[in-house]
């Protein structure tokens, strides 16, 4: 049978490598010419531990969750039960196990799927310093018809740091992996091998350049973009590796990172680098966000622009620190108390973290605001082999005073005044004759606080209307295929309404797709032009309580006979769960 | 030509929101005689705050200001140096929000010494919620939350600035605001984090503090080098020691290689770099 994309899981104990080998396969697949992305699942250990990778290979850019995996390379069997849940099975799945791991536990063997097992352990003995996950990866890889040149150059680059005998053994090892598979007549090889329907190595061909890039990676990409140089942040899971990859790349770029005390520092600490004349960001997950909340009030009432990344996690509480969810949207838009206008935006796919990441920046410069950007574990941790992202650019600049700008006296100088596009003139300090002091008082047009009326309603306003006013663009949201069934998502699980209405515009329904990208302000008027002929809307996103559809609901933007299709995580969103419940309502 | 400030040039033209006879108001005369001594320019100054009677400080001040929320106004102010070492910082608030609600980042501004000024205007008493027992309270003080005393041992600002690694640690008082405005002095020179915290009667809700003006003492006439020398000294007192108990010279917060953000260069070519690393 020819197929286009097929999944990949590896499961293993601490130490047994299950991630080494899903990184090196990514990489050999990605200089094979394909395209793929990762997600890593662990325990809560510290380290050692279980641990799991999901991947999946395509040969076009693919960064959806596939129903069921092809294959499951089981380098042992310690704690799979924690793991077979996210790695669903069927007849047509084989089972690459190590005989010497023992018995196949039940809850394997009442699967449908295929086994072949062989003595890794013996195999890898066999060579010095052999490992077998590594004769684990040759069996998987001789299944793929991959070039030893693809094979080298990855085992290389992700095993380089580890020294030239390890890079040389696991060569041996995996070749003796790809021998065994290819003696081994157990194995219906013909049954098992993917035909493609194009050639993989088609992007090689025609390729600038392909990324390999993590979501966190590209979130601290594009905040760099923006001009992003100071970031104050608490380490928390999932969001640190955006701090890890921004630290030493900011002092590059003669910015810095500084690692605050707690949540509650690290956004005010940014709230005065950003009053400092600094564009800065902090990166957080749930626990951190409802610290940051706080300040994130301050920083909407004084008009400091600052961006907090949000990767978000299971919740509520503490709740699942290394698994995702999108349930941090109610949050995101309603966290702060008294009327508390700010930008709320979610990158859609892991591509799309280095645009919207930039885009909120440069929106928070622009609108003297906050902006948080909505991502989540499934984008952040995982690894994609992606084009190398479309960009559209902005304005990044703050419209700020200098000496040269403002020649007034300063009696004149108005932090707050009220102008047409509500965008106040922002002095920086240093700046001679337009000092002032920022308040998360309320205020009056100079910054003295005030309580009377007429000013909290003056600057309230002003604050709202300089978000709606402004032209966001079609940037707002991706808008695809054409139909009067509509689904509607945001954020990770965009990826999967997409493939699910690619399966279902081939079974001949018509359907279109509105992944919302700009969550707050919501420019309600598109959103209506966009559902203008819908006669079926279904609303898509992986938590409990509906927080799109009831936010959208709120906003008077869904007809009334809309569907919800909200789940909580960590399962990751599957197509086909949406494909049938699509065809439910139907 | 440069016009020579006077103290009440930096004094801005807003009233202050304090009660007739509250300790604060010499605290902000001490403050801008020593601005003016030093002949900081008012535009370099960065001045933070978090919340209560005594934050409201940096808008009576003519500089840039920034009035936060409860507690974190260390936490602006480290932003803020951060990237603008150029700046003076000043950091002021009372003692609910130094030592209560803004503990944490006490301690952690101590341990990071960045170079800045932090007052802490202390007059025991939360003033702004009209009189509930502050960290610095005496226990047996009552009052409607707590009708029996608090009972808990009072917060002792100087031995636990120095226990995290203050640099310049000092006491003054509001009713002597001459020698409060040298103490100030030296602690703007002062190159690290310099704590300096202020006896600051509040008439209102503390009315039996005005005897204070007969407790204080002079007792730290030359600061020491010696943390050890410095927490006996600090131990042995009764909390009403007036002077610079602790200065030291170590090494001043920076980003490693400093955050020096220049705006005028243009980045692309790095940011490219940067990018590449993608590249498969």
């Amino acid at each position: 049978m020819s197929i286009s994309s097929f999944s990949v899981a590896v499961t293993g104990a601490g130490g047994s490598g299950a991630v080494t080998t899903g990184l090196i396969l990514l990489e050999t697949m990605a200089q094979q010419g394909f395209y793929g992305f990762m997600i890593r699942s662990s325990g809560p250990q510290i380290r050692g531990g279980e641990s799991a990778v999901m991947m999946r290979f395509d040969t076009n850019e693919m960064l959806s969750t596939n129903n069921q995996f092809d294959y499951l390379l089981a380098l042992d069997w310690f704690n799979i039960e924690r793991f077979i849940d996210e790695i669903p099975l069927g007849a047509n799945s084989l089972i690459i196990y190590d005989l010497s791991a023992g018995e196949v536990p039940e809850i394997l063997s009442q699967s449908k799927a295929q086994f072949v097992g062989f003595d890794l352990k013996k195999l890898a003995k066999s060579i010095e310093g052999g490992r077998s996950n590594m004769v684990g990866l040759g069996l998987l890889v001789n299944t793929f018809s991959l070039s030893n040149k693809s094979i080298n150059k990855a085992v290389n680059k992700i095993l380089r740091h580890k020294g030239e005998k390890i890079v040389t053994s696991s060569i041996a090892c995996i070749k003796t992996g790809m021998e065994e598979q290819s003696k081994n007549n157990t194995w219906s090889v013909h049954n098992m091998t993917p035909i493609f329907e194009k050639d993989p190595g088609d992007a090689l061909k025609t390729e600038s350049t392909r990324w390999s890039i993590t979501g966190n990676e590209a979130c601290g990409l594009g905040a760099l973009k923006a001009g992003v140089r100071f970031v104050a942040a608490y380490p928390i899971t999932p969001a640190t590796e955006i701090l890890e990859w921004l630290a030493p790349r900011l002092e590059n770029l003669g910015g810095g990172l500084l690692q605050a005390e707690d949540e509650l520092a690290s956004i005010n600490m940014i709230i005065g680098a950003s009053f400092g004349g600094v564009p800065s960001l902090t990166a957080t997950s749930g626990p951190g966000l409802s610290l940051m909340m706080e300040g994130i009030g301050l920083a909407i009432a004084s008009e400091i622009p600052i961006v907090v990344v949000n990767v978000t996690r299971g919740g509520p509480s503490t709740g699942i620190p290394t698994k995702s969810e999108q349930s941090d949207l109610n949050i995101s838009l309603y966290g702060c108390h008294g009327d508390a206008p700010h930008l709320v935006l979610a990158p859609l796919n892991i591509s799309d973290a280095v645009f919207t990441t930039y885009w909120a920046s440069c929106l928070a410069e622009q609108l003297q605001t906050v902006a948080i950007v909505l991502s989540d574990q499934f984008i952040g941790q995982s690894r994609a082999i992606i084009n190398k992202p479309s960009f559209h650019e902005v304005n990044c600049q703050r419209t700020t005073l200098s000496k040269e700008t403002f020649s007034n006296e300063q009696e004149d100088y108005q932090r707050y005044e009220i102008l047409d596009n509500g965008v106040s003139p922002m002095s920086i300090p240093g700046t001679k004759g337009c000092m002032y002091t920022a308040d998360g008082l309320e205020h009056n047009s100079k910054g003295t606080p005030s309580s009377m009326s007429v000013d909290h309603i003056a600057q309230l306003e002003k604050r709202q209307n300089k978000l709606i006013q402004f032209d966001y663009g079609a940037q707002w949201a991706e808008i695809s295929g054409h139909g009067d069934v509509v689904l509607i998502t945001w954020g990770s699980s965009s990826a999967m309404v997409n493939e699910a209405a690619q399966q279902l515009q081939k079974q001949a329904y018509a359907i279109k797709t509105v992944a919302i990208r700009l969550l707050m302000p919501l420019p309600i008027e598109l959103l209506s032009e966009a559902l203008k002929d819908a006669k079926k809307v279904i609303v898509i996103e992986q938590n409990q309580g509906r927080q799109l559809f009831h936010y959208l609901h709120a906003q008077n933007s869904l007809p009334l006979n809309a569907h919800a299709f909200a789940r909580s995580g960590p399962l990751p969103l599957r197509p086909h769960e949406i494909v049938k419940f699509v065809q439910e309502v139907l | 030509m440069t016009i020579e400030l006077k103290p009440k040039d930096y004094k801005s033209d807003i009233k202050p929101v304090w009660c007739p006879g509250c300790g604060h108001f010499s605290i902000l005369s001490a403050l801008t005689k020593a601005l003016a001594y030093l002949k900081i320019p008012k535009h370099q100054i960065g001045f933070v705050s978090g919340i209560g009677c005594s934050s409201r400080i940096p808008a009576y001040v003519d500089s840039y200001g920034f009035h936060g929320v409860h507690g974190r106004g260390l936490a602006v102010a480290a932003g803020l140096k951060a990237v603008r070492p150029d700046l003076h910082v000043i950091v002021a608030g009372g003692d609910g929000d130094g030592f209560s609600i803004g503990g944490n980042h006490f301690i952690h501004a101590c341990r990071r010494n960045m170079d800045m000024l932090y007052i802490v205007m202390d007059n025991q008493v939360y003033g702004m919620t009209k009189g509930q027992a502050s960290p610095t309270t005496a226990p047996d003080w009552v009052n409607k939350l707590t009708p029996h005393g608090s009972g808990v041992r009072p917060f002792e600002p100087l031995a636990i600035a120095l226990a995290s690694g203050s640099s310049f640690i000092a006491r003054g008082f509001s009713g002597d605001p001459s020698a409060m405005s040298k103490i100030l002095v030296e602690a703007l020179q002062h190159p690290g984090f310099s704590f300096v915290q202020v006896l600051s009667p509040c008439k209102t809700f503390r009315p039996e503090q005005v005897e204070w003006k007969k407790q204080v003492h002079n007792t730290f006439i030359e600061p020491t080098n010696d943390s050890v020398l410095a927490a006996q000294r600090i131990h042995s007192d009764d909390g009403m020691g007036l002077g610079i108990v602790f200065q030291c010279k170590i090494p001043v917060w920076s980003q490693h290689s400093s955050i020096q953000v220049d705006t005028q260069n243009s980045f692309e070519a790095k940011i490219e770099t940067i990018t590449s690393e993608f590249e498969l």
